[in-house]
């Protein structure tokens, strides 16, 4: 599983560091997504997905 | 205008003794294409009722939420609040990459992590709002005492408002939301008056910054002080009758179904079950386009209901029955899309600090009326509570 973030589109909502905190961080500064595991085991894979549903502007894509 | 169908639906009401949301929309989501309807200020709109059409029209860039261009629809008259054609800076009503300015400033302040460090504050502020409570004697309004001030307190404190004018601060917020008991001009006044203070409070900061948002926002320099003026209007206003109407309603709900009391995954089933801001996320057609199997016109007037998308029996199992227990983070109570809620984390922890405070410190709290008989907002843009009698 990969994780992969466009942060041009990130809005900062933060519902990716809170639906997965291990995955998914904020920015100190700019408050943007930053990932914290972006080659994840399958354990994270419902946490990766939920957090690319609930991401408000399209940010996330998780692939195989 | 005329839109693209030709039959018209009434405009969906909550009618008084109706569970919310209206009724209409079970039977919405089932027919085919979007509902067309007439707004309560005339003029036709498209209602969009389905989860996945309503988070399509929060994303697509084709859809506007500019209230300045025709066709954009109005559901209420704004009873003496201003809009942002009034105020620069309201930035929910303008489109990317304008918007995008307003929004990244502003983002620091409102993450994850930047909220926790404020609960601190927070849980201060709904302690002294309860010890106000409970001087009260043994009964009171939770709305007036205790769910409109808890938000406004909050904000204050973040914007760096002096403890000495927080009664001020507060007492015109109110007079803001207080639909039923203010007159448009008082609330006009209100607004002028809240604008006056912040456009002081800035000057202020500007000569002597402290450790909060309008300092920081003023030492970023992104935004002009006319432009913060307005942002912070935004966020007052935004801010305030959402978040009271959510905990008054929450309390309601817990203790109906108090086995849920203590626990913090209320919270965002609260947010989903009662979806207050069912009417705020209004949108106008910027091209032709195609949605949910609907031909809708530029110009034409879309309405997504929050509500209607949050009880979508395609998206949520039993989605009328309150369940903190389900997985329901995708709920759009916040609204999805660029403009999604900058203030959701913030009042996650104002609505967590809350429940967990108000039920612990006045175990007793019961209501103090026949629940369904509460004078519940039926005519508003935003469902929630006149009033809610309680005892201890």
């Amino acid at each position: 599983m990969r994780i992969h973030v466009d942060r041009s589109r990130c809005v900062g909502a933060g519902q990716c560091a809170l639906t997965a905190p291990a995955l998914f961080d904020q920015g100190e500064e700019d408050g943007l997504v930053e990932v914290l595991d972006a080659e994840p085991d399958d354990t994270q894979a419902a946490a990766a997905a939920m957090a690319a549903r609930v991401c408000p502007s399209g940010t996330i894509t998780v692939s195989r | 205008m005329t839109l693209s169908e030709p039959e018209a639906t009434q405009f969906p009401a909550r009618l008084p003794g109706e569970p919310f949301p209206p009724r209409q929309y079970a039977d919405f989501r089932e027919r085919p294409g979007l509902i067309r309807s007439t707004l309560p200020t005339g003029g036709p709109v498209w209602l969009v009722s389905r989860y996945e059409d309503v988070r399509t029209v929060l994303t697509d860039r084709r859809i506007s939420s500019n209230p300045a261009r025709e066709g954009f629809p109005n559901v209420a008259r704004t009873g003496g609040v201003p809009t942002q054609d009034q105020i620069p800076g309201w930035f929910v009503g303008i489109d990317p990459p304008e918007h995008d300015r307003f929004r990244k400033a502003l983002i620091p302040e409102f993450t994850v992590r930047r909220i926790r460090q404020w609960r601190p504050l927070i849980q201060e502020t709904v302690d002294r709002c309860v010890d106000h409570l409970l001087s009260l004697g043994d009964s009171a309004d939770l709305v007036a005492e205790f769910a409109l001030p808890v938000p406004s307190l909050v904000i204050s404190t973040m914007l760096g408002v002096p403890f000495v004018d927080r009664e001020f601060f507060e007492s015109r917020t109110k007079t803001l939301v207080s639909l039923k008991t203010t007159t448009e001009d008082e609330r006009g006044v209100a607004v002028q008056e809240l604008l006056r203070y912040i456009g002081r409070l800035i000057k202020v900061k500007q000569k002597r910054a402290g450790d909060d948002l309008i300092s920081r926002l003023l030492e970023s320099a992104v935004l002009s002080p006319e432009e913060l003026t307005g942002v912070i209007m935004l966020l007052l206003i935004a801010g305030h009758e959402t978040t009271a109407n959510n905990i008054a309603l929450g309390v309601v709900t817990l203790l109906s179904n108090p086995q849920w009391i203590g626990d913090d995954r209320a919270v965002d089933e609260l947010l989903r079950y009662h979806s207050v801001a069912d009417l705020v996320a209004l949108r106008v057609a910027v091209e032709d386009m195609e949605i949910g199997g609907q031909v809708v016109r530029a110009g034409e007037g879309i309405i997504p209901l929050i509500a209607g998308a949050n009880h979508d029996l395609n998206s949520f199992d039993r989605p009328d029955e309150f369940d903190p227990g389900r997985a329901a983070r995708h709920h759009v109570a916040f609204g999805y899309g660029v403009h999604q809620c900058l203030g959701q984390n913030l009042v996650r922890a104002e609505m967590e600090i809350v429940y967990r405070t108000l039920f612990r410190r006045v175990p007793t709290l019961a209501v103090d009326a026949d629940v369904t008989a509460l004078p519940f907002k039926y005519d508003g843009t935003l469902f929630g509570l006149h009033e809610l009698p309680v005892r201890w």
